[in-house]
């Protein structure tokens, strides 16, 4: 089958520290795709150089075809994304962050009003509509972020952390409005978690990395079979070792923490 | 097309909703208005300069359209510690339109501020000369947003967060706006200070104001206009530039 991603010798460095060393992986088109570490492991700097967010201190990457430094505006047309932390507009109601997306993404008016009713429904928010965003507590906003993702049907989906925080059954109607997605209009899924049962379930192939190196690849059940271990989680540990990881914060974090000390003044 | 109307319509919005904003960023030029057109007024006329009120206004209108400009600009540090930033920059549409769309949404903003404050002034005493050439101020008025729009938003690219403000609000937003001549006359200045005011942008725009509502120009409107739109230009395409170079 052909490759809808292929990234060689992908390098990214922050000053001294390298994120991602020199990795290498194929996504194929169709695919539901995990993509597991650790914290820190460099997981999202890669997706960020996928999505034309960063660009990468060297390697070679195509995503549809095109090469995410040269043809950014090509790539951002194949793709839709749920990033990790929050990019909704707080200030913004439910329905307008959607239109924004909707017009952004160049989805039709009639099918863009057709896809938000039934994806915010889907989400159950469809009765919060008119609220703005800042009313919503840290679930909603994640549901929301969900909705808006799949409202334009692009050829490649990533989900960074998508079910963080999600309650189980949210997740597993998540999970099969995207099977179902994956099934009928062949969109490629890459997603990360930590969940391990999740992407056991879920993915079809599984690359794991850890300090910015990919250790394993393969479905679940080789990697499984590769470590002897009984399941997907021991096999990641066993891969990855028990010692917990720090993440550096970010601007951001330090900026939400002083945010919070002020007693959400802005809001 | 859509692209810039969204992000215009976006602006527009949070301006109209966040009332603390607009409320509170009238207080500034209200007492600047107040305390300085009163309290120096004796003293201008006495120097032979005339009304200082009429004199004033057209500074003040001024100086509450760079801070909201430039503040519209910089807004763009939320967007980014926030995350919506993202949400713009994985769009499949050119950054040009995006930064296009959103400087016009806070030209846009700041305008309106700069009309309230006319119009406040107007409540306390002040008649423009020649009611005709509102229109034409209010175009001034936008160019001026413009230009100061895009350098908030030029310069918001190369910062991470907000740990910076204090430093734009102090070592540029202050300076523009005291050497502008929104506050004195321009003529008979020490020769350091009145090389100052004709480097900085707001002086020609203040001055354009002074021309069309009070009949007065140190530059003359046609040098006022040709600064401006030259400025407004370069800023736009640096701004431009700096905006489609970020990375999140």
């Amino acid at each position: 089958m052909e490759n809808i991603i292929e990234v060689k010798n992908l390098v990214k460095k922050f000053g001294d520290f390298t994120a991602v060393d020199d990795i290498s992986f194929d996504v194929k088109k169709g695919e539901i795709f995990a993509f597991l570490g650790p914290n820190g492991a460099g997981k999202s700097t890669t997706i960020k150089i996928l999505t034309t967010l960063l660009r990468p201190t060297s390697g070679t990457i195509t995503l549809a075809g095109h090469n995410p430094t040269k043809d950014p505006e090509e790539v951002r047309r194949s793709f839709g994304i749920v990033f990790q932390d929050p990019s909704l507009d707080d200030e913004l109601t439910a329905k307008e962050n959607m239109d924004f997306h909707g017009i952004l993404y160049n989805v039709p008016s009639k099918l863009r009003k057709e896809r938000t009713e039934e994806l915010m429904k889907f989400v159950e928010l469809w009765d919060r509509r008119n609220s703005l965003v800042k009313e919503f507590s840290g679930g909603m906003k994640r549901r929301l972020e969900i909705a808006r993702g799949l409202l334009h049907h692009p050829k490649v989906i990533f989900l960074d952390e998508p079910t963080l925080g999600l309650d189980p059954q949210t997740r597993n109607h998540m999970w099969s409005y995207l099977q179902e997605l994956n099934k009928k209009e062949g969109v490629t899924v890459f997603f990360t978690t930590h969940y391990m049962e999740e992407a056991a379930r879920i993915a079809q192939r599984i690359a794991i990395i850890d300090h910015g190196k990919i250790i394993a690849a393969g479905s679940a059940e080789e990697l499984i079979k590769q470590t002897g271990t009984a399941s997907l989680e021991d096999a990641f540990l066993k891969l990855t070792g028990n010692v917990i990881r720090d993440e550096e914060s970010s601007a951001t974090d330090r900026l939400r923490t002083r945010r919070q000390a002020w007693g959400n003044k802005k809001h | 097309m859509k692209t810039i109307y969204i992000m215009w319509l976006r602006e527009l919005k949070r301006y109209f909703r966040s009332k603390s904003r607009m409320i509170g960023s009238l207080g500034q030029p209200l007492l600047f208005l107040l305390a300085l057109g009163y309290g120096l007024g004796s003293v201008f006329q006495a120097a032979g300069q005339g009304n200082y009120f009429q004199f004033l206004v057209p500074g003040i209108v001024g100086m509450s359209i760079i801070f909201t400009a430039i503040f519209s600009g910089i807004q763009l540090i939320w967007d980014r510690q926030f995350g919506f930033l993202k949400e713009t920059l994985v769009a499949p549409v050119s950054r040009l339109n995006i930064m296009i769309g959103r400087t016009l949404g806070g030209a846009t903003v700041a305008t309106i501020q700069g009309i309230v404050v006319f119009i406040l002034a107007m409540l306390f005493g002040f008649r423009p000369d020649n009611w005709f050439l509102v229109p034409v101020a209010i175009v001034f008025m936008l160019l001026v947003a413009l230009l100061f729009t895009a350098l908030g938003t030029g310069i918001a690219s190369l910062l991470e967060d907000m740990q910076g403000f204090q430093l734009i609000m102090n070592f540029l937003v202050m300076p523009l706006f005291f050497l502008s001549g929104a506050l004195f006359p321009l003529s008979g200045l020490p020769t350091i200070l009145a090389d100052l005011t004709i480097i900085d942008p707001l002086s020609y725009g203040i001055d354009s104001f002074r021309a069309l509502l009070v009949n007065t120009t140190h530059f003359g409107l046609g040098v006022d206009f040709t600064v401006l739109v030259i400025v407004t230009a370069v800023f736009l395409v640096v701004g431009s530039y700096l905006f489609s170079k970020i990375e999140v």
